[in-house]
């Protein structure tokens, strides 16, 4: 009655194999897109990168202006062969970034709307959604209307409707975004355990880091309509290739040319750990830039004089923005501002440690 | 306090409340009973119901979709459709009667084919009456669920579609209930409009008694004759009309 699961393939192939050109407003995406049975994608990326249009070109609330997009063995979408199948015939569920439950059903009719329409009965498409309530516990909620649930029930629900019809693609646009901070956290581990038991593929569309770390077993990083890196979490967070991404993860990140140990960046020539020739990105973290009043003593290796530009509190330290040849943030203790007297406009030496310096390649 | 305004809004209120008190005040209230059971009375009150629900009835069977037409689809000349829509609004009902005859009229661009293939004549019948109100009121019921659709969050429909169902199941099992209380605002102005037809029904449908004379007709006709009469069948009219819109206006004209 449903889309039937995702047929058996060799191994490695991807259940979802895309690649989506689409055109919206003067605004250009070309994404690339594969994902196998049972994993996370997260797309991540700044608003406006083009997340939320490659998301409905998947579900074919936006057909493609070229490319294509295959999902078990089928083309869903295909410009050049003059192929596309309507979203209420594609096997993928989406839950919205607002949810859009209908306001005029209850929790049972919402869940149990997707198998209407694939063919159940009322009895059956019932009793399914009733099952699915309960694995999103939310049992006791059936004869709810959407204003009556809370804002993370409402997503449980939504995600209930999503999967109620057994999708072989799973979409979730900004799933926790309009959740409140407390909610989240729980909402985020349940959804983690959801997404995980889904046979079929997921692609999660966020601008959150950590709904992406935690969530995705593959990040996908989007900025004005193109990938820019992609890789596990892991490998993002630890050689990230644009600014987005570096504070993101919270790395400073800079460009230039290595020879070696040493990396030229502008007029400056940083010592990293990694030895790396060619065009190289080099990355540290912020609470590896030390800061002093003077040139600092005996290290004579990556240090240079830099302004304040601005304190901030981040967290339990400050970070500091610092001007001058390499504009870089640092994270410093309360009492080292104080001592240092760091204002604005101030003139301070910053010095970072080789050991903590990351180089890699940039090209490819 | 700005006085330039309390005093035309306290004028403005008296103008409007002031005829109806006037109404109340020279009922015959002694003699109400008898006249209220007069034979001609429960007659055109009984057809002036069934007409307006009759009208309104096609009115939601025609303009609903209509609406939806205006509200959800692009085409070219969209602006003229619906500029075309709302002319019965600011035509006089007795041009549209006189409109309706020569096109539904025996020897009308219709109303000859209807009357030589079906032998259906509408004119001076009861469904002529229907035709008439339905065609002054069904712009407000198109205007109401228009704006109802314009308002209404169509990515409700991309869900829909996202869940397998096609474009009428969408229609029938999400928008329709989403605009439901525009649509129910404008029937009731659709049918409050009908049920106070004149020009166009008398126009198009004439005056017989029982069978085309609605109230308002009726008021019309006994005013000529008798006075008192007029007043106890507008007060009739006043009180039905009043009434229904009071108790569907708690349900579903006002916001949620």
């Amino acid at each position: 009655m449903t889309a039937a699961g995702p047929r058996r393939r060799a191994a490695g192939t991807p259940l979802l194999d895309a690649h989506l050109v689409a055109d919206r407003g003067g605004f250009h995406l070309d994404v690339a897109l594969r994902v196998r049975a049972g994993e996370v994608v997260a797309l991540l990326g700044p608003n406006g990168a083009g997340k939320t249009t490659a998301l409905r070109a998947l579900a074919g609330l936006h057909p493609l202006a070229a490319g294509h997009l295959t999902l078990d063995g089928a083309d869903l979408d295909r410009p050049d062969g003059r192929v596309w199948v309507p979203p209420e015939r594609r096997p993928v569920g989406v839950v919205f970034q607002d949810y859009l439950l209908f306001p005029h059903l209850s929790a049972r009719d919402n869940v149990a709307f997707g198998p209407r329409r694939r063919g159940a009965d009322r009895r059956a498409a019932r009793a399914r959604a009733d099952a699915w309530l309960d694995r999103v516990g939310l049992a006791g909620y059936a004869r709810r209307r959407p204003r009556e649930l809370s804002g993370g029930q409402a997503q449980r629900v939504a995600l209930a409707r999503a999967l109620a019809v057994e999708p072989t693609l799973l979409l979730l646009d900004e799933p926790l975004a309009a959740l409140d901070a407390r909610t989240r956290v729980d909402t985020r581990a349940e959804l983690h355990r959801h997404l995980g038991a889904h046979p079929g593929a997921t692609v999660l569309v966020t601008h959150d880091p950590l709904d992406a770390l935690v969530l995705a077993d593959r990040l996908v990083i989007v900025e004005g309509g193109r990938v820019v890196q992609e890789g596990d979490a892991a490998a993002v967070t630890a050689r990230p290739r644009t600014d987005y991404v570096a504070r993101l993860v919270g790395l400073n990140l800079h460009r230039g040319q290595a020879d070696g140990h040493q990396v030229r960046v502008g007029a400056l020539t940083l010592t990293a750990v990694d030895r790396v020739v060619g065009e190289a990105f080099v990355a540290f973290p912020p609470a590896a830039v030390a800061l002093h009043p003077a040139r600092p003593d005996g290290s004579p290796r990556n240090t240079w004089p830099a302004r304040v530009a601005g304190v901030q509190r981040h967290g339990d330290h400050l970070r500091v923005e610092l001007d001058g040849p390499l504009p870089v943030s640092a994270d410093v203790t309360p009492a080292a501002v104080a001592a240092l007297r760091l204002r604005p406009g101030q003139q301070v030496w910053a010095a970072v440690k080789a050991a903590e310096t990351r180089a890699y390649p940039a090209g490819g | 306090m700005p006085v330039a305004l309390f005093v035309p809004a306290g004028l403005g209120l008296a103008f409007l409340v002031l005829p109806l008190t006037g109404l109340l005040a020279r009922a015959p209230w002694a003699t109400l009973p008898q006249r209220l059971a007069a034979p001609g009375v429960l007659t055109a009150l009984r057809l002036s119901l069934l007409t307006a629900t009759g009208a309104t009835l096609l009115c939601l069977a025609l303009g609903v979709p209509l609406a939806w037409v205006l509200a959800r689809v692009r085409f070219p000349g969209r602006r003229l459709v619906r500029a075309l829509v709302t002319v019965p609004l600011v035509l006089p009902p007795v041009v549209g009667g006189v409109a309706l005859l020569l096109v539904f009229g025996r020897r009308g661009l219709l109303g000859g084919w209807l009357d030589a293939t079906f032998g259906v004549t509408l004119p001076f019948t009861t469904a002529g009456v229907v035709l008439a109100e339905a065609f002054v009121a069904m712009p407000f019921l198109v205007i109401a669920v228009e704006g109802a659709l314009r308002a209404a969050d169509s990515r409700y429909e991309e869900a829909a579609a996202t869940l397998g169902a096609g474009r009428w199941t969408t229609f029938t099992h999400v928008t329709l209930p989403l605009v439901a209380p525009g649509v129910a605002a404008g029937a009731v102005l659709c049918w409050a409009r009908a049920l106070g037809e004149f020009g166009a029904t008398i126009t198009f449908a004439g005056n017989f008694p029982g069978r085309t004379q609605t109230m308002p007709l009726a008021v019309y006709l006994a005013l000529e004759t008798d006075l008192e009469a007029a007043i106890v069948l507008s007060l009739v009219l006043l009180t039905v009309s009043v009434a229904i819109l009071a108790g569907l206006r708690d349900r579903w004209v006002t916001g949620p």
